[in-house]
């Protein structure tokens, strides 16, 4: 050890870790033990302000962390221990990176010796996760333990926020260090843009009064950037009048129920959306990164449009669509500016072009894209969530999906109106993450109706979690639309691989309600359409956590969709319209 | 042939031909000097799928425990403004400059030569060494190790030349670049 004074009264680094999460307000933590924390632990049993939740898997305390994180805007924290409780980790980890949520991994490591020697639970955790963290340290002096801690808050926090990983070997928690507080971190290097470019704008709000068919499109960042940006968005949209359309990632910050609210946009988007994004002559990005389920084929995506694009990374600018103006700054901050420059200058939108355009859209509307068949033997998919959201919509509801069609559906049909309500993997698209993600949000909303939307396939990947929902007394609901199909493996084996369902079956599935009462939750089935409000009902009104089984049709297609290497305007509608819509495709990738 | 004809797999995703042309850049690249900053720096050129022609570092400042890292990549325009932004992300980074856009640049490598030989070859290797204003930094009555400096192209020729020569062994710095005129990056 250096000859740095260090006192016997002094915290040991095990405490400094605990004293840190205190200090940044951390009431919550995701973990589990083993040997290269237990330092840690030790401190947290004998500190009753943070309260620790034991999961099962340590990929289980990530996606928990993530659903916590989106849920209340603050970092989720989760605590695991070396080798394979860091590389369990990892697929939590990189979900958190690819959907900008800020979580702080704390991980053990082998004593700073033994490091390199390939010691028992030994693994290159930072060099692991380097790629899918937004930044990591190893820790390997006690003294940079404090400021490494704070300035990870920071960091996950601050600018686009994801994933910081601090990796402390043993004899770090065991060795002492004076504890220095989190008062003015700022970091020496990582300094974001928050406000916005002030000529750009104008250049923008000029662009805006000028434009005869405009579009918001909305994303993950609205939500990122916090309650303050979903309000000045509805201010701002509402100010302009223009139609609004959003990701998967931005759903609830403007409300599903408004008027100019288009639906969701991209290869499971609705018709308008899409189309509107097509035909567009101006679209206004907002905290959105043009990712490829959004644009299709890029050479065709919006030809006609001037784009102007409001990130605060600025990388996402320009990295697949061009913008005429990018705006890199903090989305509240950019529509504040914008607000309040719009009403200095008195700036008036073009309000004959834009009723025609509303017009163009109403005809796109009445489509009715998501329309569906509903049957008096079987329970559509699609109905089970128009009646869940109609059942649970007066309530202060929290949704978390796993990954698949059901998600799709839930994003159709499930009508959000606030933001950090929706949780789901958009960027990395994880099976698995709706369960423990639900079990987080119930952590931090104790009182709320928490409900991930499964599907028998997803929910089997870290089912083990509802051990942890038991244990901690966390009602969550897990509503499996049960079609007994990886669906949107086999809808794309059946649009795209002649029908050829290759080990998409879901064969030996468990029986959901007995695996329900194994764990000491609630099981419920619905089989039959009317069965179906009664049991949802039940669900709602158990105050314990449970599994419900909704058998549904097999075989339904989410649609719309677009197709392989398809535009915006060339979506498929339903079964019958495939053939002419898949027939121009045959370039492959993956 | 009889075989069965299956249609062809299809992908939701889709396939684009490059048309714009690639450049050559250079980036320099001012970073704390902490533990795995270069494998951050290189592992997102790998993970990215961006190409590194030449890369050095060295700590530049010991007080301050700052680094230069000089990488030569070469990409389309869009490419390159990606690359440039991604590293800036890189949260150890300071600054980004890229030599060959926004200022004029000069850059400078240097490369240890060996060449063996006897007779009329020998004399030929040092005469030629002399025009490249090479040093002679090691030497045996069969052998030479040339220090020369320059330009990356002009170390290619160089190394050319010897060939014939009696060319043993080359080791080279990659470049290192510095912008033109008063300011600094
Ligand atoms: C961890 C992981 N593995 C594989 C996939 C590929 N995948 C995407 S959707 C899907 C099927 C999901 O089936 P299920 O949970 O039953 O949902 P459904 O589509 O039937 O609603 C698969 C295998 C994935 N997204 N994540
Ligand atoms: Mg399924």
């Amino acid at each position: 050890m250096s000859s740095m004074t260090t006192q016997s009264q002094d915290p040991t680094g095990a405490e400094i870790v605990v004293r840190a999460l205190k200090d940044h307000g951390v009431r919550h933590i995701f973990g589990y033990p083993g040997g290269a924390v237990l330092p840690i632990y030790d401190a947290l049993f004998q500190d009753d302000a943070i309260e620790h939740i034991l999961v099962r898997h340590e990929q289980g305390a990530a996606h928990a962390a993530e659903g916590y994180a989106r849920s209340t805007g603050k970092p989720g924290v989760i605590l695991v221990t070396s080798g394979p409780g860091a590389t369990n980790a990892v697929t939590g980890l990189t979900d958190a990176l690819m959907d900008s949520i800020p979580l702080i991994c704390i991980t053990g490591q082998v004593p700073t010796h033994l490091i390199g020697t390939d010691a028992f639970q030994e693994a290159d955790t930072v060099g692991i996760t380097r790629p899918c963290t937004k930044h990591n340290v190893l820790v390997r002096d006690v003294k940079d333990l404090p400021r490494i801690l704070h300035e990870a808050f920071y960091i996950a926090t601050f600018g686009r926020p994801g994933p910081v990983l601090i990796d402390i070997p043993k004899d770090v928690q065991f060795r002492r260090a004076p504890y220095v507080g989190p008062s003015n971190i700022r970091h020496r290097t990582y300094q974001p843009r928050l406000k916005g470019d002030l000529k750009k704008i104008e250049q923008a709000l000029e662009m805006i009064a000028a434009a005869k068919k405009p579009v918001f499109y909305t994303g993950g960042g609205v939500i990122n950037s916090g309650k303050l940006a979903s309000h000045l968005l509805r201010e701002f949209v509402r100010m302009t009048g223009f139609p609004i359309t959003s990701t998967l990632m931005g759903l609830g910050a403007y409300p599903a129920n408004d008027p100019q609210w288009l639906g969701m946009l991209g290869m499971h988007g609705t018709y308008e959306a899409n189309l509107a994004m097509h035909d567009c002559d101006l679209m206004i990005a907002v905290g959105a990164r043009f990712d490829d389920r959004v644009t299709g084929r890029l050479d065709a995506f919006s030809p006609n449009s001037k784009k102007i694009h409001i990130d605060i990374d600025p990388s996402s600018i320009n990295k697949t669509v061009r913008a005429d103006v990018g705006i890199v700054g903090d989305v509240a901050h950019v529509l504040d500016d914008m607000i309040r420059l719009w009403r200095a200058r008195q700036l008036r939108v073009d309000g004959a072009a834009l009723s025609a355009w509303k017009l163009q859209i109403d005809g796109w509307r009445a489509r009715k894209c998501l329309a569906y068949k509903t049957s008096n033997d079987v329970i559509k998919p699609q109905q089970a969530i128009e009646r869940l959201y109609e059942l649970t919509k007066g309530r202060t509801t929290y949704i978390s999906t796993e990954v698949g069609q059901h998600q799709m559906w839930a994003a159709q049909f499930y009508k959000f109106d606030e933001p950090n309500r929706w949780m789901t993997s958009g960027g990395l698209g994880t099976m698995g993450y709706g369960l423990p993600a639900a079990v987080g949000i119930q952590v931090a909303h104790r009182d709320a109706l928490v409900i991930d939307i499964a599907g028998e396939a997803s929910v089997q990947m870290v089912m083990q979690e509802l051990s942890t929902a038991v244990q901690f007394d966390l009602p969550i609901k897990v509503f499996i639309l049960n079609n007994k199909y990886m669906g949107m493996v086999r809808q794309w084996q059946q649009l795209l691989h002649g029908g050829r369902y290759s080990h998409s079956y879901s064969e030996a599935l468990p029986d959901f309600v007995k695996l329900a009462e194994a764990y000491g939750v609630v099981g419920l089935r619905a089989t039959k359409p009317e069965e179906l409000d009664d049991r949802i009902r039940e669900m709602i009104n158990t105050n314990r956590p449970v599994l419900f089984d909704c058998v549904v049709d097999q075989m339904e297609n989410c649609y719309p969709m677009i197709p392989s290497g398809a535009a915006h305007n060339e979506m498929i509608l339903n079964d019958n319209s495939e053939e002419a819509a898949v027939s121009e495709a045959g370039k492959v990738l993956v | 042939m009889s075989t069965p004809k299956r249609d062809e797999p299809k992908s939701a995703y889709f396939l684009v031909d490059q048309k714009d042309r690639e450049i050559r850049t250079t980036f320099c690249v001012l970073v704390d000097n902490e533990a795995g900053v270069l494998a951050r720096v290189v592992g997102l050129f790998a993970g990215r799928g961006y190409n590194i022609e030449s890369l050095t570092v060295a700590e530049v400042d010991h007080l301050d425990r700052t680094s230069r890292i000089t990488i030569v990549t070469s990409g389309t325009p869009a490419v390159l403004e990606q690359i440039r932004h991604q590293l800036e992300r890189l949260v150890p980074v300071h600054k980004v400059f890229d030599l060959t856009a926004e200022h004029p640049g000069i850059e400078r490598e240097l490369a240890l030569v060996k060449v063996a030989g006897t007779g009329e070859k020998r004399v030929e290797a040092l005469r030629l060494s002399d025009a490249f204003r090479a040093r002679v930094i090691d030497t045996t009555h069969s052998s030479f190790v040339f220090e020369v400096t320059g330009s990356a192209g002009k170390l290619d020729a160089f190394i050319d030349l010897m060939k014939p020569l009696g060319l043993v062994e080359v080791s080279r710095t990659g470049v290192v670049a510095i912008s033109r005129g008063a300011e600094a990056m």
